[in-house]
């Protein structure tokens, strides 16, 4: 099996792919966008790969495997932006997508209310590769699946389980950026990913359990070492079992709770009512259409208590915050990894931006937060790894529980949702707990929270120490127009909030 | 554009390089290109021409697919050896199938309206700055800030198979979406159509403008059930999410709010639901993933659940299977998605009809009979909390107002909703005309207005 290092070099590069040398391609894209009026230009040339396989009670849900590769080439002509990609690698094509682009920019200057702007970024010649121990695709596929058809089966042996699912992912992407900067910045991925699902359906009622995340398990910038760390075999009967039992468990109660959260439903937490509403993009207004803007405008930073004082978030690019799916050297627009307090002691410290975002608030530089889906896509603001920092002093998850006296502890989402500027959100889980006296008591179904954010991470009371701590990856983030989707990357430990509306979900059934 | 010739000999030569028992090709692609503007400037300007070849091969009871966008002899070599291999490490699926044989020259590709209109798909990036130039101009005019887009997509998709299937489609679609937004209050419209010509970018955002305006300084409500007017995208947004139970697989898998509920009483006696690729709202191919052609199929009539869409391989373990005698006569339907998969089949050209003796009302109309109730023009991140009673959460969003004695009486601050799709189309009072409308939620449909009664509201938001 291959291993790979992770690794970064300085020394400039020269890489081809199916025979193609990818600074002519530059070359070609950024030399057509200069003479045809363009005031800057970007290539980035992708080369991805991935295999998914999947079971469904016992059958082949999924055999797939895909590659695709192209251009995508963004350009500033006539003080506006305009992209354009092609899978046509040719001098031809390439040169045929540059002059497109330059053409939809100087399209989009007839429309313009507001001037762009670009703050500086030093250029970088960089070749980095994420770190991968095991490469995935190495591995024997007959071995991949039967991992999963016995997990399927453990998960089916439980009486009363009526539908196992499980599924296993890989992909590497590569990049080559180049940009009229003098940018040229190399980057390979690997993600690995696995999870499963058991439900139960009886009579009137369907339940769901996952591991050791809903919708998709864990996700990593990892190779197959993933696979080997997060025990999947060993937990199914276990995850089986919970499933059924969920059926037979009382409803969760309503009113109001202390209630501590499993550190993959607070990522989630974190991820929609963090790392959303912190995009510069959605603040100025950009995704007003789509996905919404944000409560946190501009007058609330360094001025709002997001959270209370054991509140630290960051917005953490680099590698030695983990091998997360926000995790990588240089963004899409080629900005340097950077680590960018978020939330500091709960005061609201900073924004997700871009090289024309952060100009428009005045910053002498972007935080490095700009990620295209692929080739084909146009770079937009995005989360990296959206993490809240551990508590400092130790404690543990069984701590936590003994410090409650009446509780429900939550453990991996089953819904969520939020409003469109990031206040009001509601949450539901697949298992609870009650606490009482500090002891886990019993188990809880359909358990459900919702409240305002900020009201949400003031209540935040308590958090575990960093051996605790997980750094989880949400693949399936959706934004933009036409929509793109990315994975984003966050650490979490579990944490306790305070008088938390339970129930909310089911008032008036 | 890729056409059916030339797909046909990209599939040859990909058939050639395999020594599968069957060899299935699907290829799509297109031009796609989207202008989208905020604060009265278009800011992001796209366009891509992508076309991938997706390649699946058969053993006996074992199948995988692999895809590229490469196209040469030796990209469509590694990538039947990929499928070859992920196929060959498999145990046999003794429910596997054969690929589809079809029997005949299909004859419902000329039953399809025209989808695909030449000067749509001529609409470059000028004319995109124009129409979102009257959008800005509107705006300007009353002093709002709007965002959007306009989308044109040219696209093509085929299927062909070493059992004779070789169907094509070719379908383009225009889009406009615009968001107007005041100092405390927004409105929103969207609509799109094969066919650009269709499309009132100018009239959509008048209509957003004015929703901006008058749901100005919204007022804080208390959270409970409410008479409610659903505006057709907010409806479809809802009802979208109950369409993947709709599936034979889902039945069998038991996880559909169908099991044990077919065939009775669902929802109210004035809902008629069926699936229709043929209508002249509707969008699409006439043919599913395995190359059957797409069939009506009648869902929902006078609210009784009537019939289930079936892909090949569902309908054969469905006639086996328990369910076979209350399901009545299964077959393929054309609703197959593509194989291998965990989802089977879904309708998705879903059509609602007015039930015999039920009179279409404009939302001027429901407005005006309303006594009481909440006007909603659009939902909002709306997720499944229970997926048996179908109970959904989300949000109203840009333009939500109070009705009052038959008027609309201004703007209020947002709602989360947790409602049951099922309760909701039990309780349907007035209907509007069905059109083809397009959320963000769900996927596009024929659906229309409805005015809901005891819709339940459980929380209020900020703004």
């Amino acid at each position: 099996m291959a291993v790979q290092d992770g690794r970064r070099t300085a020394k400039p590069f020269m890489m081809t792919a199916v025979g193609v040398d990818m600074k002519h391609i530059a070359d070609w894209a950024l030399n057509t966008a200069a003479v045809r009026g363009a005031t800057y230009a970007e290539a980035r040339v992708v080369d991805e790969r991935s295999r998914a396989l999947g079971t469904k009670n016992g059958k082949i849900g999924t055999a797939g495997e895909s590659e695709s590769m192209g251009v995508g080439i963004r350009v500033i002509a006539d003080g506006a932006w305009g992209f354009s990609a092609t899978e046509e690698l040719t001098k031809e094509g390439v040169e045929r997508c540059a002059a497109e682009a330059v053409a939809i920019a100087k399209a989009s200057a007839k429309v313009k209310s507001q001037e762009l702007r670009l703050v500086p970024e030093k250029a970088a010649k960089v070749d980095w590769t994420s770190p991968c121990r095991i490469d995935p695709f190495t591995t024997r596929m007959d071995e991949n699946l039967e991992l999963l058809t016995r997990i399927d089966a453990t998960l089916r042996a439980v009486e009363g389980v009526t539908l196992a699912e499980t599924n296993l992912n890989f992909r590497r992407y590569e990049q080559w950026f180049y940009n009229t900067d003098g940018s040229e910045i190399h980057q390979t991925r690997t993600v690995t990913g696995a999870g499963y699902a058991a439900y139960a359906f009886a009579g009137t009622e369907l339940q769901k359990r996952s591991f050791p995340n809903s919708f998709g398990g864990q996700w990593q910038n990892k190779g197959y070492e993933l696979i080997e760390e997060l025990k999947l075999l060993e937990n199914a009967q276990r995850i089986g079992e919970e499933c059924v039992a969920l059926l037979k468990a009382p409803q969760c109660p309503e009113g109001r709770f202390d209630i501590i959260l499993d550190s993959s439903q607070l990522g989630l937490q974190i991820h929609e009512s963090i790392g959303h509403p912190i995009e510069l993009d959605r603040v100025l207004g950009y995704e007003a259409n789509f996905a919404g803007t944000s409560f946190l405008t501009l007058e609330k930073l360094n001025r709002l208590r997001y959270g209370s004082e054991l509140v630290n978030v960051v917005a953490d690019a680099t590698e030695a915050h983990g091998p997360g799916l926000g995790t990588f050297a240089y963004d899409d627009e080629g900005v340097e990894a950077q680590c960018v307090p978020i939330i500091t002691r709960g005061e609201f410290t900073g924004y997700l931006s871009s090289r024309d975002t952060a100009a428009m608030i005045g910053r002498e530089r972007s935080g490095g937060n700009m990620r295209a889906e692929s080739w084909n896509r146009v770079p937009i603001v995005r989360m990296t790894n959206i993490s809240i920092l551990p508590g400092e002093k130790p404690l543990s998850p069984e701590e936590l529980i003994a410090g409650t006296d009446d509780g429900i502890y939550m453990e991996t989402n089953r819904s969520w949702s939020i409003d469109d500027k990031r206040y009001n959100f509601q949450f539901g889980c697949e298992a609870g707990y009650e606490i009482k006296g500090g002891k886990l008591g019993r188990m809880v179904k359909n358990p459900s929270y919702s409240g305002i954010t900020t009201e949400f991470w003031n209540s935040m009371e308590a958090i575990c120490s960093r051996e605790h701590w997980t750094l989880w990856g949400t693949p399936n983030c959706g934004k933009g127009q036409p929509q793109q989707v990315m994975g984003t990357g966050h650490g979490a430990s579990p944490a306790r909030f305070k008088q938390v509306s339970v129930g909310s979900a089911y008032k008036g059934k | 554009m890729l056409n059916k010739e030339r797909a046909y000999e990209l599939f040859e030569r990909a058939r050639k390089f395999s020594s599968a028992d069957d060899v299935e090709v699907l290829i799509g692609g297109g031009k796609s290109a989207l202008t989208r503007f905020a604060n009265n400037t278009i800011h992001q300007n796209v366009a891509d021409e992508n076309y991938d070849i997706s390649v699946r091969v058969q053993f006996g009871g074992k199948t995988a697919r692999a895809s590229t966008n490469k196209f040469d002899d030796e990209s469509l070599r590694r990538t039947v050896r990929a499928a070859e291999s992920l196929a060959k490490v498999q145990e046999e699926d003794a429910d596997l199938l054969p690929m589809y044989a079809p029997e005949g020259e299909p004859a419902s590709d000329v039953m399809l309206p025209q989808r695909r209109f030449a000067e749509t798909a001529a609409i470059g990036p000028a004319e995109r700055a124009d129409a979102v130039a009257k959008m800005v101009d509107v705006a300007r005019r009353l002093n709002l800030n709007s965002a959007g887009v306009y989308a044109v997509n040219d696209a093509a998709d085929g299927i062909f198979n070493s059992r004779g299937v070789a169907r094509w489609h070719e379908q383009t679609l225009a889009e406009v979406s615009v968001t107007m937004t005041a100092g405390n209050s927004s409105g929103w419209q969207k609509a799109n159509a094969p066919d650009a010509r269709e499309l009132q970018p100018a009239m959509l955002a008048e209509i957003a403008a004015k929703k901006a305006v008058e749901s100005a300084n919204p007022r804080e409500m208390a959270a409970g059930k409410y008479t409610v007017i659903l505006e057709p995208a907010a409806v479809l947004d809802l009802v979208g999410f109950a369409f993947w139970d709709f599936g034979g697989l889902a039945l069998l898998d038991q996880r559909s709010f169908l099991n044990n509920r077919f065939g009775k009483q669902v929802f109210g006696e004035n809902i008629t639901i069926r699936d229709d690729a043929y209508h002249p709202l509707q969008a699409g191919a006439a043919f599913d993933a395995e190359g059957v052609t797409r069939q009506k199929v009648e869902l929902v009539r006078n609210g009784v659940v009537k019939d289930l869409v079936y892909a090949r391989g569902t309908a054969e373990r469905v006639r086996k299977s328990e369910y076979a005698a209350q399901l009545g006569t299964v077959k393929p339907t054309g609703h197959g998605f593509a194989l291998p998969n965990e989802m089977g089949e879904a309708p998705l050209n879903i059509v609602f009809e007015l039930a015999e003796g039920v009179e279409a009302k404009t939302v001027d109309q429901m407005v005006s009979e309303t006594e009481r109730g909440i006007l909603v023009t659009r939902l909002w991140y709306i997720r499944e909390v229970d997926p048996y009673e179908k109970m959904l959460t989300g949000m109203t969003r840009d333009g939500t107002f109070l009705v009052e004695n038959g008027k609309v009486k201004g703007g209020v601050l947002n709602f989360r909703f947790n409602e049951s799709a099922l309760h909701m189309l039990s309780n349907v009072v007035s209907f509007g005309e069905p059109v083809r409308a397009s959320g963000e939620e769900s996927f596009d449909m024929v659906v229309p207005a409805m005015k809901v009664q005891e819709f339940n509201f459980t929380e209020v938001t900020r703004f």
